[in-house]
């Protein structure tokens, strides 16, 4: 091979896999992303498509905690609207009524059916998104920088 | 006072790290041996007085000293002693302060070990390290100081998180910041040798064992990192593609991407640019690691606190890195010579062929880590990016790579021929395909990808060891003659065999476990059982306990295995009184080289307990497999190639001996 040809060849080789990986993400980036609402996002302007994976945001409303077996009940809240949560599973150490939380999964009729539960990771920490939501709705009540 | 001796260390260091930057440039570029020589005094002394600060700061820790504001918020009187220890760097300005403590040991090393550098390269690379180290004592002083008196000093403090009180805390951090900081020798190197103009094998020959030094450290912290998660969590998880993972991920792919072509610019003296390049990014992503963490712009388990003026200070530190290095980059790049030519199949372009691919996976990695920063930015809209993204992208890009891992070191240098390469992997494939069949028989329902896996974690297992194979001639020759060429054998040709056959032994953890992981969960009262896997746990009850800084309560499990054995497990519910935070203390038997692990639910009034269980066949494969990376990397560096001065030595001894003989 003359060395144009040779450098053809690596060029030509290197694009390939650079298309490949640009392919991939790109596939990935519209059917695999997760976006997050609170429930006033979900019930006042429909933005969850029913079916659709998505991550629910907001507190865990006071007194709506109802456990049978695995099964759990609750309901996370953005103090203007609701949305009730089924989850099956062990939830986080951290997972407690009224302090903020992250449920992952899809809408099934009026209720939200959770796979996945996140809660804070210490007592000082707020999921970003959540505290986010609360500023917006005007009812943060934690300290703006936590030390 | 020791506190303010301490402060006052942090200082002096600060102000060293200034005459660091300054003084050995200015007499590299005048020729001035003396300028020169008070690089290595002066990184001495800035990591003396680093030392003392930390020393400082630790004994604050240990006398519990809550007149630091830093010890009452993380530190409480009942704490254990090894996480108060521990605990200095179990947050923010304790961690910024290992940060740079690591980095003036680096700098440090480099003076002490850098007798065969050329004086004017050794003074150019120490100045490098003062400037990244002037900017963290800044940012330490400025925005994060850890010894921020409180007054009056509160009696008692806050304790330290509970799931950072495990001996994972004591290694992780250190393991990873000597990884991470590591690198910043191989970023000073580039920057140094742009500077003075220089840059040929030689330059490769003096950077890779730091490369590699930083690289062995990086794999060892990543994995201390993914066994601690895994067992602490109590999620059962090993890897999360969380964004504070794939921050030191992503400078551990672009690191190995590093090791492998200074091997070819040191033999060949060929991809200099490539490899200079390489070596600004890996500091760069282990900075922009920094900064994710550091910063609290994303939401993880390692943000200690959202701070936007910290986020802001070392934005600016990366900019200046990043922007500074590839500036320099892009006015000296054109000017070096391109070196040795080769075929696009040879030993350099399998090299070349690996970097493409780990850089570009790095690449994906980093487009999912930072995609929900950059729509939030633009949009508003609140995303996130998850493991289904990186199992997409990532996942497609390792398969070629690992497909060709064993063929790599049979290809010769320059130009070689691929058919003698594969013919010499005649048994491997054999073995692998072989592997894929029985698997394929035995796991009937399974996806057809999992035995695909197997059988290529195989041939990554075996194919390691191909090279070794071929070039002792086992089966030809002499078992006398194959013992002599084992033990002649170059010590970096055992550590790329062990490195290899450690990444086939992850390959085969990580499939085994994704796709014949078992889990149950059950709420189940006292002498009720719950089954997984052949696995029948009945549960007898429950025991409180009080630890020294938590109560807990302890589920006792009797468990039956499917040939009879008995055991008992005891996983467990804590709550420390201090910040009256529970965490979940798994249960984790190791049988082979699967595990058994057990986490529990929460306790309910009628004495019921949700029991969640899993079997995690070959789980442990992940980690060692990392071990053997590890040791890989560590028989490497004590090659005698890469252990400048020691050939003279060896070449001394021979001479002596012959002059023996003679007499």
């Amino acid at each position: 091979m003359t060395r144009k040809q040779k450098r053809l060849t690596m060029i030509g080789a290197i694009g390939a896999v650079l298309m490949a990986a640009v392919l991939l993400v790109m596939f990935a980036l519209r059917d695999e992303i997760v976006f997050f609402y609170s429930p006033t996002d979900i019930l006042t302007e429909n933005k969850a498509r029913s079916g659709e994976r998505f991550r629910l945001g907001g507190l865990v409303k006071e007194g709506s905690i109802e456990k049978s077996g695995e099964t759990v009940h609750f309901v996370i809240t953005d103090t203007e609207h609701e949305l009730p949560v089924t989850y099956v599973g062990i939830l986080p150490d951290l997972f407690r009524e009224g302090q903020g939380v992250i449920a992952e999964g899809s809408l099934s009729g009026t209720s939200f059916s959770a796979d996945t539960v996140l809660a804070k990771h210490d007592e000082n920490y707020m999921p970003k998104e959540v505290a986010d939501t609360l500023k917006e709705k005007g009812v943060w009540q934690g300290e703006e920088a936590v030390q | 006072m020791i506190n303010e001796l301490g402060h006052f260390a942090l200082v002096l260091a600060f102000a060293l790290s200034l005459v660091l930057s300054v003084v050995p440039l200015a007499g590299a570029k005048l020729g001035n041996q003396k300028l020169m020589a008070i690089g290595s005094s002066a990184s001495t002394g800035m990591f003396v007085f680093t030392l003392l600060a930390f020393a400082s700061l630790t004994s604050a820790y240990v006398t519990s000293d809550f007149s630091l504001e830093n010890v009452w918020a993380n530190s409480h009187s009942a704490k254990p002693m090894l996480y108060k220890v521990t605990g200095v760097w179990g947050n923010h300005e304790g961690s910024m302060l290992l940060w740079v403590l690591i980095l003036a040991f680096f700098s440090a090393l480099v003076a002490w070990f850098g007798s065969n550098i050329p004086a004017r390269l050794k003074a150019n690379v120490l100045a490098v390290q003062g400037w990244i180290a002037a900017a963290f004592f800044l940012f330490i002083l400025l925005t994060s100081n850890p010894f921020a008196r409180l007054s009056p000093a509160p009696f008692e403090g806050n304790d330290l998180n509970p799931v950072l009180q495990d001996i994972g805390l004591a290694i992780h951090p250190p393991m990873l910041y000597l990884g991470y900081v590591g690198f910043s020798v191989t970023f000073s190197f580039a920057v140094a040798a742009m500077i003075s103009g220089r840059i040929d094998a030689a330059w490769a020959r003096w950077v890779r064992p730091w490369a590699l030094t930083a690289w062995l450290f990086l794999t060892a912290g990543i994995a201390m990192g993914s066994y601690w998660a895994y067992y602490e969590l109590g999620w059962g998880g090993w890897w999360f593609w969380d964004p504070v993972e794939n921050a030191s991920f992503i400078p551990w792919l672009v690191g190995t991407a590093l090791l492998h072509s200074a091997l070819v610019m040191e033999k060949r003296e060929a991809l200099k640019i490539w490899t200079i390049l390489l070596a600004i990014i890996t500091f760069s992503m282990s900075l922009l690691g920094t900064f994710l963490v550091r910063s609290g712009v994303l939401t993880s388990v390692h943000a200690f606190a959202n701070d936007p003026e910290r986020g802001v200070f070392i934005l600016m530190i990366l900019m200046l890195f990043i922007g500074g290095s590839l500036t320099l980059f892009a006015i000296r790049a054109p000017l070096l010579k391109a070196g040795g030519l080769f075929q696009p199949i040879s030993r350099e372009g399998a090299l070349v062929f690996n970097n493409v691919f780990l850089t570009t996976a790095a690449a994906t990695v980093l487009v999912g880590t930072l995609y929900p920063l950059v729509v939030e930015a633009l949009s508003g809209a609140k995303i996130s990016v998850g493991a289904p993204f990186f199992n997409i992208t990532f996942g497609p890009l390792m398969i070629p790579l690992l497909m060709l891992v064993p063929i790599g070191p049979l290809l010769s240098w320059k130009r070689a021929d691929l058919y003698p390469a594969l013919q010499r992997l005649f048994w491997v494939a054999g073995l692998a395909l072989l592997t894929f069949i029985i698997t394929l028989a035995f796991t009937s329902g399974e996806p057809v990808l999992a035995s695909l896996g197997i059988g290529l974690a195989v041939w990554v297992m075996v194919g390691a060891f191909a090279e070794i194979w071929t070039r002792t001639g086992i089966g030809k020759t002499s078992a006398s003659n194959v013992f002599s060429r084992l033990s002649g054998l170059p010590r970096s040709m055992w550590g790329t065999a062990l490195g290899h056959f450690g990444l086939g032994v992850i390959l085969l953890g990580v499939v085994t476990v994704s796709v014949f992981e078992q889990e149950s969960v059950a709420e189940v009262a006292p002498g009720e059982k719950i089954a997984v896997a052949g696995y029948e746990i009945a549960f007898q009850g429950v025991t409180p306990v009080t630890g020294p800084n938590y109560t807990e309560i302890v589920a006792n499990l009797m468990v039956t295995s499917p040939s009879g054995n008995l055991f008992p497990m005891k996983p467990a519910k804590r709550v420390y009184q201090v910040r009256g935070m529970p965490t979940t203390e798994a249960a984790i038997r190791t049988i082979g080289f699967s595990q058994l692990y057990i986490s529990l639910g929460d306790l309910s009034a009628s004495g019921k307990l949700v029991i969640r269980a899993w079997w995690k066949p070959l789980v442990t494969l992940i980690w060692i497999g990392a071990i053997f990376m590890v040791a890989g990397g560590a028989i490497s560096l004590s090659d005698r190639r890469l252990r400048v001065g020691v050939a003279k030595r060896a070449r001394r001894i021979a001479a002596g001996k012959q002059a023996d003989a003679l007499s």
